[in-house]
């Protein structure tokens, strides 16, 4: 491998001009006669708009639904059987069914300007009863969110399996509940709009804060019955996507509509009120799991329901029941066992649509399948790293099918097991724990164990049957007249450090130098098409793509190069940047001048395709690659306040082939930081009006830089057997499995107590509320 | 979240100022700006004028008056913080000080605007009502003197009048045997508190006042240590009853539930425990 390609631990390209205030944002973005749009939002959750009022000197200014004539309404349908569809206008049309459901858009030069219009906009609605709570939106009596529907279920599925015999040799059966709140994602930059006509292009520009340009561009054609063509959309830097900017928005259908309608560009900058009031969009899970095992702890069985609250709409293009579908199909985890039963709800409320938020549905399935391993140890007065090591796939046994045939690709769980329990020193804390802790606090230790699923292509889509399935990835490469290099892929980063990653697989082929490479994507119109920067893809993807490209490249340099030094293209061999043949050697910056600076001095018989290819990847099994970690944390339990901290927190990672490790190790402290804020203090409450409680930052808290620990990271690299290079995607990891290490934890230490939570995030009242009940039950029966 | 439009004025003296407070009705005073910033910006006020206090320099004075140090109402925590402002209180008020919030609010955030906006869960409203600070208050009729405690009328309601500005604070000059102690809890660093104990005493001359605080509710005041501590050494942090404090929280009026009565008699607990530690 080179110094500088894969595996080198690079200083990202983009961090010069990032850590300069240099980068571009949309909200960096001002075109020529840009005026600034703000939306009147609903305030109620579920309600028929009587009517729409505002004054006449507005007009021309304020816009509803009844002005954007022929914008069709967002719809993200599932192929799964009996999924409803749901139907989003982009402005309410009628009825509203969450707070913050936009009702109108109001223009203005300035965005004060445009907010002091939306105050003098007046809606009257007849409110209908909310439906605030996933499960009672399950009962026959509730109000409807879609009436059409007749129940409030977007998708009902069954994995099933016959638990009678398991329930009757099973030693023991251990039932719990869980919840995981509703969140909100907090990337630091919110989404933001540009929108422009071009006039002499005859096309619309979108300048969007995305994931995903080319899937936005689609849905923004099928919205506004446009030919893609006419559309282009445009990410420049991201500040953070996490998920909460893989979608289509209607922000971005309306002010498309704007600028082609009123002939002057038009922005929309998301503030943070309205990032979290109306976009309280992911996590929330509720589950009910009895496990059963036998006298050893290993498992015999795993009957399930879970439920998962979709919100009103389906959001495009990852559809209202990505989540608690996976659910279904990923519950049992790292762990191999003989039965499985899983029945799951996707229910339909009056909150704002669910989005796949970093880890996906697997933080919260981390959480219930985790907790459930611990509650299992306590039953059995087992140590639950134990359990865990009685249960988990083997290394011998990879590549593993299991239970609900994932494709486990490689790696040896067990071991990455071992050496968090031997870096958190387990044997260590259990002898401090039979001390009292000199402050009064009580300790406890806490492991999780998961599986990432990650770059999963178009045979796991096409099941879904979502607006979105990705095929083969693609990557435009050119060597440029002076030697450089242009990688253009049609994945976008937002933080992810593309421009110095795709440089390293560059490099590591071509032997170009780093300064000399120069990635473009985010522009539908210069790179090619690809679903986006989700589901941990684009190392293995994208990477994979540039690489084949890169070979082709490497290929017609040769050829050139053996016309020249007169050499059959055999006999030419790629070196640090240097086409080397038997008579003599060419750099490929004269390999690349001579091509387009002296086509007199090749021979009239050269391939004529010259020095750009486009190529296309797809791993040998597109089912995904399955990174894995065991996390460990040690906390203290302040028992009269609540108050949690946490000591220590250990990660093992198993990423496969690092590209460049700095660049994961960061992916890991900011994944672990979000998991932090699930674990112990992100909730979005919402009453039973369905109204969100935390409208600030001062009320729905994020976790700081005083509240993450330092970390210890540990890496292990166990190859793909399918990608390039033998890379796995890892980026959603650290996020999956705080919330279920640092729970366990604190479990551990107040068990003495008789105490367990089941609920996250685990609050200082939770946990006072739960200790006082606790002692309420032992007076009960004493 | 963009404010209402809105006038700006800049005085250069205390009278000015009040003439504008005077003449334009529905005018707010700016100072550090870190409550009344993000209020505009989420149009919970929508003033006509705002009167920018900061450049009047008789507001970021301190002087020495013997037996109290007079405050200028925009000395800023960080001043106190980084002893620009003696502490004039064995140490006490550079600790508050730097436990506020975090370093860029403290930058800007003012003595003055943290009392007048009178919310229970800031810091220096518990804080300085165990000093017995008393508050400095002009108008154009005139100037007044109002002791802290009366000057706090209910959560974010005070004494001051419209017409009115909060000038200065006078802090009592402690004794050297006093000892003081102050206690938070908050869910993170540069949260408002859910829970604030603080106390202030002298074992050798006695005088006794804690004050518990946190969330909407009132602060509660306790000018002496009957029915908080159980047995032996009134003033033995460890005889210190939690169950009587709650007890007397309950009677005093606070509205909390157990868990919010348990926080804030955990926070008064800590604050002696503070309060007697070397």
């Amino acid at each position: 491998m080179k110094k500088d390609g894969i595996g080198a631990r690079l200083i990202r390209k983009e961090d010069d001009r990032h850590m300069r205030g240099r980068g571009q944002f949309v909200g960096d973005i001002r075109p020529a006669g840009m005026q600034e749009a703000a939306f009147v939002r609903s305030p109620v959750a579920h309600a028929r708009i009587t009517a729409i009022k505002f004054p006449d000197s507005l007009k021309g200014h304020v816009f509803s639904i009844s002005d954007l004539k022929g914008v069709h309404p967002i719809t993200a349908v599932s192929a799964l059987p009996g999924f409803k569809r749901s139907s989003q206008p982009v402005l309410a049309d009628k009825k509203v069914r969450h707070v913050g459901e936009m009702i109108a858009m109001c223009i203005a030069p300035s965005r004060a300007e445009a907010e002091d219009m939306v105050a003098q906009v007046e809606v009257e609605f007849d409110e209908l009863p909310a439906v605030y709570d996933m499960l009672k939106a399950r009962d026959a009596e509730t109000a409807l969110v879609h009436e059409e529907w007749g129940d409030n279920i977007f998708l009902e599925t069954l994995v099933d399996d016959d638990m009678k015999a398991v329930e009757k040799s099973a030693a023991v059966k251990v039932t719990r509940e869980f919840n995981t709140s509703r969140q909100c994602m907090c990337p630091i930059e919110g989404r933001g709009v540009v929108a422009e006509w071009d006039s002499r292009l005859e096309q619309l520009t979108v300048h969007s804060s995305t994931q995903m340009p080319h899937i936005v561009r689609s849905g923004l054609a099928e919205c506004l019955d446009m030919d893609h063509g006419a559309i282009r959309v445009v990410a420049p830097d991201v500040g953070g996507g996490f998920g909460f900017k893989g979608i289509l928005l209607p922000e971005e259908v309306c002010l498309a509509w704007a600028a082609m309608q009123l002939g002057h560009p038009v922005r929309w900058l998301e503030d943070r009120r309205e990032n979290l009031t109306a976009s309280a969009n992911c996590r929330e899970h509720h589950y009910v799991v009895t496990a059963y095992a036998d006298n050893e702890g290993k498992l015999l069985g795993l009957d399930a329901e879970a439920t998962v609250d979709s919100g009103a709409y389906s959001a495009y293009p990852f559809s209202a029941c990505l989540e608690a579908a996976q659910v279904a199909s990923i519950l049992p985890g790292v762990y191999d066992f003989p039965h499985y039963r899983c029945h799951t709800f996707s229910a339909s409320t009056n909150k704002p649509p669910i989005l796949p938020y970093r880890g996906v549905a697997r933080t919260g399935v981390c959480f219930a399948m985790e907790l459930m391993i611990d509650a299992v140890a306590r039953e059995l007065g087992m140590e639950p790293t134990d359990v865990r090591m009685k249960n988990l796939v083997q290394p011998e046994q990879m590549p593993f099918d299991n239970i609900t045939n994932k494709h486990f690709d490689s790696g040896d769980y067990p071991e990455a097991l071992r050496r968090a329990i031997k870096a958190i020193d387990l044997k260590t804390i259990r002898k401090r724990q039979k001390k009292a802790e000199s402050d009064g606090r009580k300790i406890g230790v806490g492991f999780a164990v998961y599986c990432e699923q990650a770059a999963h292509g178009t045979s796991i889509y096409a099941g879904w049957g979502i607006p979105m399935v990705p095929g083969h990835e693609q990557a435009n490469m050119r060597l440029t007249p002076d030697g450089g290099l242009e990688i253009r892929i049609g994945a976008h980063s937002h933080g992810q450090g593309h421009e110095t990653t795709m440089s390293q697989v560059a490099h590591e082929i071509l032997g170009i130098a780093h300064d000399k490479i120069k990635l473009v994507h985010g522009d539908t119109a210069y790179t090619p098409y690809s679903t986006g920067t989700w589901g941990s893809r684009c190392m293995v993807m994208s990477g994979g793509a540039v690489a084949e490209a890169c070979d082709q490249l490497a290929e017609r340099a040769k050829a050139i190069a053996a016309k020249m030094l007169q050499c059959k293209p055999g006999e030419v061999e790629l070196k640090d940047g240097c086409a080397v043949g038997p008579t003599g050697e060419l750099t490929i910056e004269e390999i690349a001048y001579i091509w387009y600076r002296k086509p007199q001095n090749l021979p009239t018989d050269v391939n004529p395709s010259g020095l750009e290819v486009i190529a296309g990847y797809k791993p040998e099994r597109d089912s995904g690659t399955f990174s894995y970690a065991a996390h460990a944390a040690l906390t203290a339990v302040d028992t009269l306040t609540g108050e949690v901290e946490i000591l220590d927190y250990v990660v093992v990672e198993d990423g496969g082939v690092l590209v460049n490790p700095m660049i994961v190790d960061g992916q890991l402290y900011g994944g672990a930081a979000q998991g932090i804020g699930t674990a112990l203090y992100e909730e979005m409450p919402f009453d039973t009006e369905a109204q969100p409680l935390a409208s600030t930052l001062s009320d729905y808290l994020l976790p700081g830089p005083t509240e993450v620990p330092s970390m210890r990271l540990f890496h292990m690299e166990t190859p793909s057997p399918y990608t390039r290079f033998g890379v796995k995607g890892i980026a959603e990891g650290g996020a999956i499995a705080p919330p279920a290490a640092i729970t366990n934890a604190i479990n551990d230490a107040l068990a003495p107590l008789g105490v367990e939570l089941t609920i996250s995030p685990v609050t200082p009242r939770r946990i006072v509320e739960a200790i006082a009940s606790a002692d309420a039950k032992k007076d009960a029966a004493a | 979240m963009k404010p209402v439009a809105f006038e700006y004025e800049r005085p250069r003296t205390i009278d000015a100022a009040l003439e504008h407070l005077a003449t334009a009705p529905n005018a707010k005073i700016l100072a550090g700006g870190q409550t009344l910033g993000p209020m505009l910006n989420l149009r919970l006020v929508q003033p006509d004028l705002l009167i920018d206090i900061t450049r009047i320099p008789e507001l970021v004075s301190v002087s020495d008056e013997g037996d109290a140090l007079k405050i200028g109402a925009c000395v800023t925590h960080a001043s106190i913080e980084d002893a620009r402002v003696e502490d004039h209180a064995n140490g006490y008020l550079r600790r508050v000080a730097s436990g506020i919030a975090y370093r860029a609010v403290r930058t800007r955030g003012t003595l003055g605007g943290s009392l007048s906006h009178a919310d229970p869960a800031a810091d220096w409203l518990s804080a300085l009502l165990v000093l017995k600070a008393e508050l400095e208050i002009t108008g154009l009729h005139g100037s007044r003197r109002v002791g802290l405690k009366k000057f706090v009328r209910g959560a974010m309601e005070t004494d001051l009048s419209p017409e009115e500005l909060l000038i200065a604070v006078h802090v009592p000059r402690s004794e050297k045997t006093a000892r003081h102690g102050y206690y938070k809890i908050c869910r993170k660093t540069g949260e408002f508190a859910d829970a604030i104990g603080a106390v202030s005493f002298n074992p050798g001359s006695g005088g006794f006042c804690l004050v518990a605080a946190g969330g909407s509710e009132q602060p509660v005041t306790f000018e002496s240590p009957e029915n908080l501590f159980s047995q032996g050494d009134p003033l033995d942090p460890d005889s210190f009853d939690m169950p009587m404090a709650m007890d007397a929280l309950r009677e005093a009026g606070m509205e909390a539930d157990d868990y919010e009565l348990q926080v804030r008699a955990v926070a008064m607990s800590r604050a002696m425990q503070d309060a007697m530690s070397p």
